[in-house]
């Protein structure tokens, strides 16, 4: 296994989403993340590969390692171009939801990860940022 | 693969999901069991997902449902073998599957339901 | 005012090497904070020689500046040094003095020179001197702070005891502060315990931790949850007085959390979930 670098993955149908779980997975295995810290980002990046396929038409998925100051982290970026999210505190609270599903993704994705960066404009589209620590 | 594959044993279903599961094939596995309960007559519904390495809340709301479902049909599911790592991330998500009953591996469902293997 | 490097000591001192290392190790043997059980004459000897031979090669490089280039060997023979006597159960000062211990033979070699000189050299070795002691001030408070940190990861190794109380029984006795980090590594440690010993209940005893706060607390519930959606019971004895306050007064509540005074208590209700209880035997044990 070499060292990871970054990759995208197109995000257009549920199989996407498979193969977006399957690349994460990878990559934090690469990384030696622990089986945990693995289950956590997989988790996380199925909740975001979902609702950009679900709500928003589709979109990409950006993989990239992270090393910074001796940590070691494992960073992934969701665009859409889809109608964007109206109010972003409304949708980050949990019990949220517009798809009819728990309401949980977006509020429970912000807690399985270290840094959770959402931006949104109606009309234009939604990137998500996250990244989970080692 | 499209399908869960759902077996009989006894009085009692299993079906056993693989280690990734696609949207359609969760909300496909919702609808065989309803028919399949109902078909069989089973009281007992055996959710293998030891094998299963993520639940996210899509599925983790299947599961819930599916419990829901078979309750209407008068019949139980017991979800085997969710594995530690799987558990922790679905409590953090926020999932705690309240209404649902779990074991530790098929031999604890069956003892749970009052049900001793024929050998 | 420069002083011009070609009328350095640096003659003087190579030509006294012997004279000055004797010196040194004598007087580091004889002052009171020397420390024959931590260290031999054999490994203080090599130590002196390869730090006054550094010292040569850093002056030689003709810069007074310890964090230049010149200096480089010096820099990596007392991080060496520092280190070691640091994992040898040197002090912090004593490390520092070992280097500033040299002043006084290196000053002492400085005779032959003329009094102006003399002071303008003594001057600037002083300056030298004094940046490589904080130097290795600095290297060895690193090392320590290393030797802490693998302490504290070899702690949280230790200090998951997950122990097997009867068949289909898991018991995890805390003892100590609990911090976030360590709560979360016992916790996963149960829930892989409970697994691989098919046990269906575990009981948590916090007998010996004397405070939780909110992060804490939230960890154990979660582990509790965690516990059930695998199809195992948890139960948690051993809350004290003041962890129960805290724990109302954070606003948390445990439901579906079974709580026990005692590990006893717990144990005896474990035992009854199993379907199984402690009967006497009748027969009271007789002592020779």
């Amino acid at each position: 296994m070499g060292v990871p670098e970054r990759l995208t993955v197109a995000l257009r149908t549920q199989d996407d989403v498979v193969v977006l779980r399957q690349r994460v997975r990878e990559q934090a295995v690469a990384l030696c993340f622990s089986l945990l810290d693995q289950t956590k980002i997989v988790t996380a990046a199925s909740e975001l590969g979902r609702n950009a396929v679900a709500y928003a038409g589709g979109g990409e998925a950006m993989i990239e390692p992270s090393l910074n100051s001796g940590r070691v982290g494992l960073a992934l970026t969701v665009t859409d171009h889809g109608p964007g999210i109206p109010n972003v505190e409304d949708a980050m609270r949990p019990g949220f939801t517009t798809g009819g599903g728990l309401g949980l993704g977006l509020s429970g994705t912000r807690r399985l990860v270290h840094e959770f960066d959402l931006r949104s404009e109606v009309g234009r589209g939604t990137i998500v940022r996250i990244l989970r620590w080692k | 693969m499209d399908r869960v594959p759902i077996i009989k044993v006894g009085k009692y279903l299993l079906a056993t999901i693989q280690t990734d599961v696609q949207d359609h094939v969760a909300v496909a596995l919702q609808e065989d069991l309803a028919a399949r309960i109902i078909a069989a007559r089973a009281r007992l519904v055996l959710l293998d997902i030891s094998a299963l390495q993520i639940v996210d809340s899509f599925i983790g709301r299947m599961i819930a449902d599916i419990s829901g479902i078979a309750r209407l049909l008068d019949a139980e599911v017991i979800v085997v073998g969710m594995q530690p790592a799987v558990a922790i991330t679905l409590v953090e998500l926020g999932l705690t599957l309240s209404g649902v009953r779990t074991a530790l591996n098929v031999e604890r469902a069956l003892a749970m339901a009052g049900i001793r293997d024929q050998a | 005012m420069t002083s011009n490097p070609s009328v350095t000591p640096i003659p003087l001192v190579r030509a006294g090497y012997e004279g000055i290392l004797a010196m040194w190790i004598a007087v580091q043997k004889r002052s009171a904070t020397a420390r024959p059980d931590l260290i031999s004459d054999a490994d203080l000897a090599r130590q002196c020689s390869e730090v006054l031979s550094m010292l040569l090669e850093g002056l030689a490089s003709g810069s007074m500046d310890v964090s230049s280039p010149g200096w480089e060997g010096m820099r990596a023979t007392l991080r060496g040094i520092s280190l070691s006597r640091g994992r040898l159960g040197f002090g912090p000062s004593e490390t520092a003095l070992f280097i500033l211990s040299l002043k006084e033979p290196l000053f002492g070699s400085l005779q032959e020179l003329d009094p102006s000189s003399r002071i303008d050299a003594i001057l600037e070795l002083n300056h030298v001197i004094d940046r490589l002691g904080l130097l290795t001030s600095e290297v060895y408070q690193q090392g320590r702070e290393e030797v802490s940190m693998r302490q504290q990861q070899e702690m949280l190794e230790l200090s998951t005891p997950v122990v097997k109380l009867w068949d289909g029984m898991l018991a995890l006795p805390l003892i100590g502060t609990l911090d976030s980090e360590r709560t979360q590594v016992v916790m996963e440690s149960l829930l892989q315990a409970i697994v691989e010993t098919g046990s269906t209940i575990a009981i948590i005893d916090i007998t010996g931790v004397p405070t939780v706060d909110t992060k804490v607390a939230q960890h154990l519930i979660q582990t509790v949850s965690a516990a059930r959606l695998m199809g195992a019971d948890c139960l948690i004895s051993g809350i004290r007085p003041q962890i129960a306050q805290t724990i109302i007064h954070l606003g948390i509540t445990l439901p579906d959390v079974v709580t026990k005074a005692t590990l006893a208590d717990a144990f005896v209700a474990a035992l009854d979930r199993l379907g199984q209880r402690v009967v006497s035997t009748g027969a009271t044990s007789t002592g020779r």
